[in-house]
């Protein structure tokens, strides 16, 4: 379901060709080609990505938090690929309840400490993640600091 | 006695007596050991001097700087930039100005983006040389880092010249700069620059050819360049390895398309090949502070935009518009529309990515920071198991990490 302008970008129609049900939306904003995926598509999608079209390079996973709009959550991967000097945003958007993903790192193995930093400071869990654990914050910390529900003034009780 | 002393434990009892294997041990490096360069924390197994697993701990500096983001205007987010890399703090000002920049559909003029390129090579000599020093001085050449920190101190001088502070300057604006660059800037920066290279003589003069540092380095901690793209390595590590990719040159930004320079790559992907790598983009750093000085454009140093740009005291105090914009930036700050964008540039250590989402209020509604540091020490299991203890200081010291960068 690619907007009209999308139609003749290269990567935005290879992607709908590759797999018409994954890709649910797609928008370019300030030359910046932005595509959402289905989340339970991410893994054959980013596979893809990663060795057909060449995005060799996952540059960084984050997350960003709608709060209090559903679904509330959206992971974030930036892509790079160094043959065409093209960047790629792949968006995907999860429930507040029990935000889940499956883990890319068997694609880009670098994804591991990404998603271990997604899940410490959105709570968003990666599902065969290599090494599930928290890693800014201590192991005992409650609450997952970047939500935007998180109290950021008086004292933590 | 002597049967005592020559005699072997016996293995079984040994496994008994600790419940380990005989010949595991745990060591516990750092978080506050003086070559961990800060406070990164690696677990090491070791067999005998053999590392067979390594495990990186980090966020001890873990102040929250994405959060912060979000509480402060636009403009202010600018000082949180300083304090990420606190060896390149005009590189994190540059991407995150640029990146806002993005958002607003801002023109930057020639010489405040000269400015910016100008400082922005010097603040990667201040880098490189903090590194040199440094990573000499934990292989054992104590003098190259007095000779680095000379020559570092003349560029933090510079920056004190230029904005009033020597690390965190937060001289870039959002639409240009903080300040008009000040008289005799030139000459200081002239002396300096023309100088510089006799100076890179000196410390290669003392290492490059150097048989300890050598021995030290050659061989050591190599990496494959599949492994580092796959494990998110970037910067001059990644050149090391034989990849020929820049930013200022891929992807130029802030018109490093108009100066003359080189990418140097090796292709041993070790510790010296690093060391050469380095030494030579200091030299490129330098040519480039050289153009930027003689080409430089004239005009203005900030954005025609006044509701982005605070207006000059003259104008604030005998116009009223300019008292009115000056009033509701201070005040307020200013809005910047709706959208996400996305800034990658090259620091001293590799990518520096901003993800600044805006709603269209003066606050940021996130804004990422993807640190090079942080890609860059994921990589260091791979590159340390199977070696000795000795090499890992060498290893991660060739890594060039900063980890106010990495725990942001």
């Amino acid at each position: 379901m690619l907007p009209e302008n999308l139609k003749e970008h290269t990567t935005a129609a290879a992607v709908e060709a590759f797999d018409p049900s994954a890709l649910l939306a797609g928008k370019l904003d300030r030359g910046e080609l932005t595509i959402e995926i289905a989340p339970e598509k991410i893994v054959s999608v980013c596979g893809f990505l990663k060795y057909d079209l060449k995005f060799v390079r996952l540059s960084t996973v984050t997350g960003v938090d709608w709060y209090p709009a559903e679904p509330r959550f959206e992971v974030v991967y930036h892509l790079h690929s160094l043959d065409r000097n093209e960047r790629l945003r792949v968006k995907c958007r999860l429930p507040g309840g029990n935000p889940e993903i499956d883990s890319v790192t068997e694609v880009w193995r670098g994804a591991n400490w990404f998603e271990r930093e997604t899940f410490d400071l959105f709570g968003v869990r990666f599902r065969n993640h290599p090494d599930p654990r928290r890693i800014m914050l201590p192991d005992d910390w409650e609450g997952h600091p970047l939500r935007k529900d998180y109290c950021i003034t008086g004292d933590r009780v | 006695m002597s049967d005592l002393l020559t005699t072997p434990i016996p293995e079984s009892d040994a496994v008994e007596a600790t419940g380990a294997k005989p010949r595991s041990l745990t060591l516990n490096m750092g978080p506050q050991h003086p070559s961990t360069h800060g406070v990164l924390r690696l677990q090491l197994e070791l067999d005998g001097e053999t590392i067979v697993k390594c495990q990186p701990d980090i966020g001890y500096l873990h102040t929250g700087i994405e959060k912060e983001f979000e509480v402060k205007t636009y403009q202010q987010g600018v000082t949180l930039t300083d304090r990420i890399d606190y060896l390149a703090p005009l590189s994190n000002n540059l991407c995150y100005c640029l990146a806002v920049e993005k958002l607003l559909g801002l023109e930057i003029p020639p010489l405040a983006q000269w400015t910016r390129v100008m400082l922005t090579e010097l603040t990667r000599l201040n880098s490189h040389l903090v590194w040199l020093g440094t990573h000499a001085i934990d292989i054992g050449a104590m003098s190259v880092f007095l000779y680095c920190f000379r020559e570092r101190e003349d560029i933090l001088r510079i920056f004190e010249m230029y904005s009033g502070q020597r690390m965190m300057t937060s001289y870039f604006r959002i639409g240009g700069l903080a300040l008009e660059p000040p008289r005799g800037w030139q000459e200081r920066v002239r002396t300096f620059i023309e100088a510089f290279p006799g100076k890179v003589d000196e410390y290669e003069e003392l290492l490059t050819n150097n048989r300890i540092w050598m021995g030290r380095t050659r061989g050591v901690g190599i990496m494959s360049m599949e492994d580092m793209l796959d494990l998110g390595v970037t910067g001059p590590m990644l050149r090391a390895a034989g990849l020929k990719y820049d930013a200022r040159k891929n992807e130029p930004y802030s018109s490093y398309d108009k100066f003359d320079f080189e990418i140097p790559t090796r292709t041993e992907g070790d510790v010296y090949a690093r060391y050469l790598v380095r030494i030579e983009e200091m030299r490129q750093s330098a040519r480039i502070v050289k153009q930027a000085l003689e080409g430089m454009p004239g005009g203005r140093w900030t954005a025609d935009a006044p509701h982005v740009v605070l207006p000059d005291r003259e104008k604030m105090k005998t116009q009223m518009e300019a008292l009115i914009y000056h009033f509701k930036i201070v005040t307020e700050g200013f809005r910047v529309p709706a959208g996400e964008v996305y800034q990658a540039i090259e620091s001293p250590r590799g990518e520096v990515g901003y993800y600044v989402i805006g709603d269209g209020t003066t606050h940021p509604y996130r804004v990422h920071v993807r640190g090079p540091s942080f890609g860059n020490l994921q990589a260091v299991p791979r590159m340390v198991v199977g070696t000795l203890i000795a090499d890992v200081i060498a290893s991660i010291g060739s890594m060039d990490f900063v980890l106010g960068d990495c725990d942001r």
